[in-house]
């Protein structure tokens, strides 16, 4: 019984990693997100070039393979990187993209008479875009975003490959350890559930937050 | 004679095939109310459209207050005006929509504000301030912090128009504003126009389908056909004695749709 607290505290210290490289992985997504997704927007054809060029590439190959650049093959090229810096890096950028497209649908799916009414209030383009489109597009995006949330973090079990001690890597160990399969699989199989579960339960909260009055019932 | 506010001078415009636009010329005095009529497709819209910059032309010139608003003089020659040219030209103009486009997001308050305070600068104290004074206006007062979609047709309407005169414009164009209202609603927003059109000296360029509303309300009447302006004329002269004869079908065909002129 004392072996199995152990084990399951290992596991604990596991989750507590998985949720930190999907929080900081989620931000740098988020972040990428809206740069690709406004970049493919762009009057500029460079810089829509660019974001095209970003969202096609890391959306079109593995993460595992993204990952083990981020980790063996950026240091050849002088970027050191810790296992978990690699990890965020290699999530990030790949839900990123995705989430790109999310943005960039979200935005266009905002009606024409919106931005009409920006240029008969004479609001410059970024004006626009972050006081009027934006907001709106927000609430859009925020189911998909948590559909993305929760791929990146079933995503974040490929660093155990780079020997970061996430929730998939502990499991691993406790199976070495014990020989016992079932235990520490269904231990983390309930908890990549309720993280998603949290997530999910997160995001709809937002988005009841932020759709308040939109659809003229009082606050 | 004072010179025209705005000045078209042989203006085309095309949708694809479409000649929306034929060589329209026609000229704005300050502080005249005008009304333009006429079937649908026949340019009406587009003219008001084009001013407020939300459509290009593919020929021609239009003057606001003496100046070029899709060119620049630049060494002697017109060359196509810079998005900041258009921005200060849209300056003097406003412009409220069929179907209101109010930013469902904000408040009402927030809505009136928004633009003086980030085009302007304008403080949020100042900005509130003249927003409640607008919203005095046109009888909201007690709407501010209400957000669009809590607000009938008419009264969405009367924001919008709040919202556009925030920014003080110079000329303001009303595209069917009432169109899109329940037939009880539109008497709310012609009040607020007729109040405008008694307290302001603003030029009011005015599309609409409200015969009646345009004989009261107009200083001139353009009747508009194929991208044309077909007849002009008072009030009076147009609406009861028309003389082309497209005019006198067209009036025909609306007092039958059952419209009071």
């Amino acid at each position: 019984m004392t072996a199995w607290s152990g084990y399951l505290d290992l596991i604990l210290q596991g989750a507590l990693v998985t949720i930190k490289l999907t929080l900081m992985g989620s931000v740098l997504a988020l972040i990428m997100a809206f740069l690709a997704g406004l970049g493919r927007l762009s009057r500029f054809f460079a810089v829509r070039a660019l974001a095209t060029v970003y969202i096609e590439f890391f959306r079109g190959t593995s993460i595992f393979v993204q990952l083990f650049w981020a980790y063996f093959v950026l240091p050849i090229l002088g970027f050191e990187l810790t296992p978990l810096q690699a990890g965020v890096l290699a999530l990030g950028l790949n839900v990123g993209a995705y989430a790109a497209e999310v943005v960039r649908g979200a935005v266009q799916s905002i009606g024409k008479e919106q931005y009409e009414a920006c240029t008969a209030l004479n609001l410059g383009r970024w004006q626009g875009m972050r006081h009027v489109i934006l907001p709106q597009a927000f609430l859009v995006m925020l189911p998909t975003f948590c559909n993305n949330a929760i791929e990146l973090l079933k995503a974040t079990s490929v660093v155990s490959l780079i020997s970061l001690a996430d929730l998939t890597f502990q499991a691993q160990v406790v199976r070495a350890q014990t020989g016992n399969t079932l235990v520490p699989f269904a231990t983390i199989l309930i908890i990549y559930f309720v993280l998603a579960l949290l997530i999910s339960w997160g995001t709809r909260r937002l988005e009841r937050r932020l759709s308040r009055g939109l659809d003229g019932v009082r606050v | 004679m004072a010179a025209p506010i705005i000045k078209v001078d042989a203006i085309s415009k095309s949708f694809g095939a479409f000649k929306v636009l034929d060589g329209l010329s026609m000229q704005v005095m300050p502080g005249e109310k005008l009304a333009l009529i006429g079937p649908s497709g026949s340019g009406k819209t587009t003219i008001l459209r084009i001013l407020m910059t939300l459509e290009r032309i593919d020929g021609g010139h239009i003057e606001v207050e003496g100046e070029q608003l899709y060119h620049m003089e630049r060494e002697g020659s017109l060359v196509p005006a810079s998005e900041r040219h258009l921005a200060r030209m849209r300056q003097k103009i406003g412009m409220v929509f069929q179907l209101f486009n109010l930013f469902p997001h904000k408040c009402v308050l927030d809505n009136i504000t928004l633009a003086p305070m980030l085009t302007k600068g304008t403080p949020r104290a100042a900005a509130e301030k003249r927003a409640m004074e607008l919203l005095d206006m046109v009888g909201l007062a007690d709407k501010a912090k209400a957000m669009p979609a809590q607000l009938s047709g008419g009264q969405k309407q009367r924001v919008a128009i709040a919202r556009a005169l925030a920014l003080s414009p110079k000329i303001m164009l009303f595209d069917e504003v009432t169109s899109a209202l329940d037939p009880e609603l539109v008497g709310e927003v012609l009040n607020v126009m007729r109040k405008l059109a008694a307290e302001t000296d603003m030029t009011m360029l005015l599309v609409t389908h409200e015969m009646g509303f345009a004989h009261d309300f107009a200083d001139r009447v353009l009747f508009f056909d194929r991208g044309k302006i077909v007849e002009e004329g008072k009030p009076d002269d147009i609406f009861r004695h028309p003389k082309q004869e497209r005019t006198q079908s067209f009036l025909k065909k609306i007092i039958a749709a059952g419209h009071r002129v």
